[in-house]
Formats: C-alpha cells, sequence, structure tokens
C-alpha cells in the first residue's frame, strides 16, 4: 500500500496540496502525543524494577532508572497474587466465552440473517436479544448473583456463561449483518444437493464468515479478559481469582508497597500486552470491520 | 417442497435454541426479578415485604442517589464530548499521510486493551504522588495536592484516566469511517477550492454521522456505566463527590442491605439508558436522512 504510494507520488509530484506529500510535522506531533500513552507505562516499569529504599519523596526518586535492575519484585508479586492460577484461570474464563460466543452466536445470527426478512417470529427474536445492549450490568448484578447461587454456578462457569449472555446482542447483530455480505446461491446450491441445512452451515456458511469470527473473538476477549465486575460479584464466595480480582485482593492488602504493587499491575498487564503485540493487525482489524459492519 | 420446508425451520429452530435460552435465562429472568426486588424492602437476606412504589418515591428523595446522578452525568457528559473530540482529530491524524503509520496507529490503540482497574491504580499513584511532587518543585500552587483528595475537582481526575481509556476505541472507528469516504471526493472538493475548513465541515463530518453516531451511543452508554475507574481511583470519595450510579448500586445493593432500594435505583437507571440511547439515534438517524 505505501509502496504503491510511494510510486504515484514519484510519478505525479505533488498535484495537490494535500494528498502525496508526507505530512512531517504531524508525524512529529503525533510522536510526541504518544508520550501521553508511553509515561504511565514507563512509570510502572521503572518503579516495578526499583527496590522500596530507592524510593525518594521527590518525583524524581520514583522516575528516574533504577540503580540496580532487579526482578525480587515480580518474584514476590507472583507469590502473593498466586499469578499462575489468576492468569491460568482468566485464560480458562476467556477462551471458553470466545469459543462459545463462536458457536452460539454465529448460529443465532445466521437463522436470524436468513430468515428475518421472511419470518415475523425470526424478527421479534432479532430485536428482543440486540435490545439487551441497553440492559445494564447494575440492573442485572443482584438478580444474577441470587440466581447463580441457587443453579449451584456461582464459579467460573457461571461467569463464563454470563459473559455469552452478556455479549450476545452485539455479536448476534454483528453475523447477522455480515451475512448480507454471503450470497444466498451458495446454500441453493448445496440445497439441491441434497445437503442438510445444518451441514450446508458447519461446511460452508461459518468457514465463510471467518473475517466477523475475528471481529467476534477480539471484541469478545477485550471486553472479558479485564472485567473486574462480574467475578467480583458471582464469584466473591469462591477462593478462584482472574488476574483483575487478583489485583483487587492485593491493592487492599499490599497497596502501601508501591515497587511490589507495580510488579503487580506490570504482571497483570503484560499477557495482553504479549497478546496485543503479537495479533495487533488482527485486532485492529477486527474492531473497524465490526464498526463498519455493525 | 413442504416438508422440505418445514425440516429446514426445524433446524433454524434448534440453532437458534441455545442463544435464546441463554438470554431468557441470564437476562430477561433476572431483569424480571430485579423489577420484582425493586417494590420490596428486601435486604439481600431474610424476609421481606411489599412496598408499592415506596422505593421509588424515596429514589427521588435521596441526596446521595441525587449526587450519584449529577456526578455521573457531569462525567459522562464531558466524557463523551472530549472523547469524541480528541478522537476525530486523532482519527484525522492517524490517517493523513505521515510516516510510521502503522506504528502510531498501534501506540494510540494501547489504553484500550489494560484493565480499568489497573490502569486506575497506575494513575491513581501518578495523581497522589508525581504531580504534587512536580507541583512542589515547580512551585505551582495548582498541582500541590492530589486532584483525587478535592471534593471539587476530584471527579476531573476520574475523567481524564477514563478519557485516555475511551479515545482508542473511538478513534479507530472514525478512521474506519474515514476510509469508506472515497478519495475522488476530495479531488472533487479541492478543484472547486474549498479551503480545508470547508472541506472538514462540508464533507467529512457528514460523510462520518454514521460513525458519529456508533460513537456516541457507544461512549455514552460505557461513560454513563462507569466502575471501574471508581473502585480503583477513588471509592467514590471524597465525600461521595465521585460515587457513580453503578458503584452506589454495588456498595450498597450487595454489602450495604439496600437490595429493594438499589434495585429500584437500577430499573431507572435502565430507563435512563434506554432513553438516552433512543433519542441519540433518533438524532444521528434524521442527520443521515437529511444527506
Amino acid at each position: 500500500m505505501s509502496g504503491t504510494d510511494k510510486i504515484t507520488a514519484a510519478v505525479k509530484p505533488a498535484k495537490h496540496k494535500n494528498g502525496e506529500r508526507v505530512n512531517i510535522p504531524l508525524t512529529i506531533l503525533l510522536f510526541v502525543g504518544c508520550i501521553t500513552i508511553l509515561f504511565p507505562l514507563y512509570m510502572t516499569v521503572i518503579i516495578a524494577l526499583k527496590s522500596p529504599s530507592e524510593m525518594t519523596n521527590d518525583a524524581m526518586g520514583a522516575l528516574s532508572l533504577p540503580k540496580v535492575f532487579s526482578l525480587d519484585n515480580f518474584a514476590e508479586a507472583m507469590r502473593v497474587t498466586d499469578f499462575g492460577h489468576s492468569l491460568l484461570n482468566s485464560v480458562i474464563i476467556t477462551g471458553a466465552a470466545i469459543i462459545l460466543s463462536l458457536i452460539i452466536h454465529s448460529m443465532a445470527g445466521y437463522v436470524i440473517g436468513r430468515a428475518m426478512s421472511k419470518n415475523k417470529g425470526f424478527k421479534f427474536i432479532y430485536f428482543y436479544i440486540v435490545s439487551g445492549m441497553f440492559v445494564p450490568f447494575a440492573i442485572l448484578m443482584m438478580p444474577l448473583v441470587k440466581q447463580t447461587a441457587i443453579l449451584g454456578i456461582d464459579n467460573m462457569f457461571g461467569v463464563i456463561i454470563l459473559y455469552v449472555v452478556f455479549y450476545m446482542p452485539m455479536n448476534v447483530m454483528l453475523y447477522s449483518g455480515y451475512l448480507k455480505n454471503i450470497p444466498l446461491a451458495m446454500e441453493e446450491a448445496a440445497d439441491v444437493d441434497g445437503a442438510s441445512t445444518w451441514r450446508t452451515y458447519w461446511t460452508i456458511i461459518f468457514p465463510m464468515m471467518k473475517p466477523m469470527h475475528a471481529t467476534v473473538a477480539v471484541l469478545t476477549a477485550l471486553g472479558t479478559w479485564n472485567d473486574v465486575m462480574t467475578p467480583l460479584v458471582i464469584m466473591s464466595g469462591s477462593q478462584t481469582t482472574t488476574l483483575p480480582l487478583a489485583q483487587l485482593n492485593f491493592q487492599t492488602q499490599f497497596g502501601t508497597n508501591y515497587n511490589l504493587a507495580f510488579a503487580s499491575y506490570l504482571l497483570a498487564l503484560i499477557p495482553i500486552l504479549i497478546f496485543y503485540i503479537i495479533c495487533q493487525k488482527q485486532i485492529i482489524g477486527g474492531i473497524a470491520n465490526g464498526a463498519v459492519k455493525g | 417442497m413442504k416438508r422440505k420446508i418445514s425440516s429446514k425451520m426445524k433446524t433454524y429452530i434448534i440453532m437458534i435454541l441455545p442463544a435464546l435460552i441463554l438470554f431468557v435465562v441470564f437476562n430477561t429472568i433476572p431483569l424480571i426479578t430485579g423489577a420484582f426486588y425493586s417494590l420490596t424492602n428486601y435486604r439481600g437476606y431474610g424476609s421481606y415485604d411489599f412496598v408499592g412504589f415506596r422505593n421509588y418515591i424515596d429514589l427521588f428523595q435521596d441526596a446521595r442517589v441525587g449526587q450519584s446522578y449529577w456526578f455521573t452525568f457531569k462525567y459522562a457528559i464531558a466524557g463523551t464530548i472530549l472523547v469524541n473530540l480528541i478522537s476525530l482529530f486523532l482519527a484525522m491524524g492517524l490517517s493523513s499521510k505521515i510516516r510510521c503509520k502503522g506504528f502510531l496507529r498501534g501506540m494510540y490503540f494501547v489504553p484500550n486493551i489494560l484493565g480499568g482497574l489497573v490502569v486506575g491504580y497506575i494513575f491513581s499513584f501518578l495523581f497522589t504522588y508525581i504531580i504534587p511532587a512536580l507541583g512542589n518543585a515547580l512551585n505551582i500552587e495548582f498541582l500541590k495536592n492530589s486532584i483525587l483528595a478535592s471534593e471539587k475537582y476530584a471527579w476531573i481526575g476520574v475523567l481524564i484516566v477514563g478519557v485516555w481509556q475511551a479515545v482508542a476505541m473511538n478513534t479507530i472507528i472514525y478512521i474506519s469511517g474515514l476510509q469508506t469516504i472515497p478519495s475522488d471526493i476530495y479531488e472533487a472538493s479541492s478543484i472547486d477550492g474549498a479551503n480545508k475548513w470547508q472541506t472538514f465541515t462540508k464533507l467529512t463530518l457528514p460523510m462520518l454521522v454514521p460513525f458519529l453516531s456508533i460513537n456516541l451511543v457507544l461512549s455514552t452508554k460505557n461513560m454513563l456505566m462507569v466502575f471501574d475507574q471508581i473502585m480503583s481511583l477513588t471509592k467514590g470519595g471524597p465525600a461521595q463527590s465521585t460515587e457513580s450510579i453503578s458503584y452506589l448500586i454495588y456498595r450498597n445493593g450487595m454489602d450495604g442491605g439496600q437490595f429493594g432500594f438499589q434495585s429500584a435505583n437500577a430499573v431507572v437507571f435502565f430507563v435512563v439508558i434506554v432513553t438516552i440511547s433512543v433519542i441519540q439515534m433518533r438524532m444521528t438517524s434524521k442527520k443521515e436522512e437529511q444527506l
């Protein structure tokens, strides 16, 4: 893309005043703006690497580079937050919520997308589910605590199921919208060949919705990974923690040891940062895709 | 033929059933239960009586609930305006001809992937220690005390963090909106001699209306439901000046023995959010029709 742009720029030199030329002042301005994002992260890393004795009362004491780089804080933070278990639980919850969402929401989105125009019942179901987007968690929270306790799912399983429900309105809307791009001809041909609707869906349609699967996976993952409120109220009785929950518990117990605290913050941020660096293109592309289709 | 359609229909029903059952059980039933409890004096445990609309009447006279609405609306309105202004200009900058475009876009999205709770803790340290230390060093009176300790300005501290995180998502949506505008329109307008401001107001902005609509609804809704930032930055303080509606419902409904009363609060909050979203969508869809 940028390659071809460079070529066109070379072929027809500066035709319009704001078309082809690289805007250097703007680039510099945008790099300067990055400080607002990098500074808090820099501070987190620096403080996490320091020992408490290096922290003085002025700003430089907190922000200067540590004399000795030590990973002691991390080892200690991993121990007190039970990092291994929290990380594993977060991975399980997010992973399971994504897989279930891809299966359940895509099926619902498919049926609604295909049948909504002909069948009033499915149209009603569509608006019924999508209206759930405006139900704040605050109103569901207290009844859900009771309900999950009665059903015996006031645990990780319950949290996973709740995420599948919370992200259903948005995901069903995205899937049924995306279906407009997939021509009916494919299914009609399969129908003539005698394949069942069920089979046609899994062998032809489901694979064709791949770009939307990526979008749904990204949006669901970003929402669930960092969520505190749902596990906080649903799993409060059990000993199970997720990464954000571990941070919350940690803060109430060890919040005053800043070096330790910042090491634990960093530990909580690192998994998603690594994931983001690896899948950056898919994540940003997925969200953009959802915005255009939604 | 008739049989064929009905077997297709059967499959359709089987396919939609898991979603429908889950939605009814974990969205509609709790919603109805919540509305039911809002008519009782239930404390979250023990027995309870029906009190009719008592909770709703009390709600409108409760100073703490009033304060939480004041804070939440102040926060959401200021936040929505700031987030959309910043992200619109950021999106235009990131869509221009610049160097390292991919890197910069990636960078500006980072706040969105970080958890609100941990981000809140980090900013809490920044507000409590770093900025006052700077204020003392540079002798700037305004910065000498932590913004989060001020009853008057603590909400601005929360706002800064909320905006810092929310800008990223809206920027991406605006960038994808800008990509849908065909470049020949810009060429035509520059041939017609339009200046940059005219191009922006007469061309870019109208073309972005659908995306503006998504962003307005999304950011207003998210800002109204603010919770993580309150939990990590102020816990509603000082003197309940930053207590959001969600936080109040959580705190007093779950632990404060006000299950019934806060259920009424939640029902009203739900109605408020739906009303605002509907008004926003009506307004922006009218603008879309005019094009």
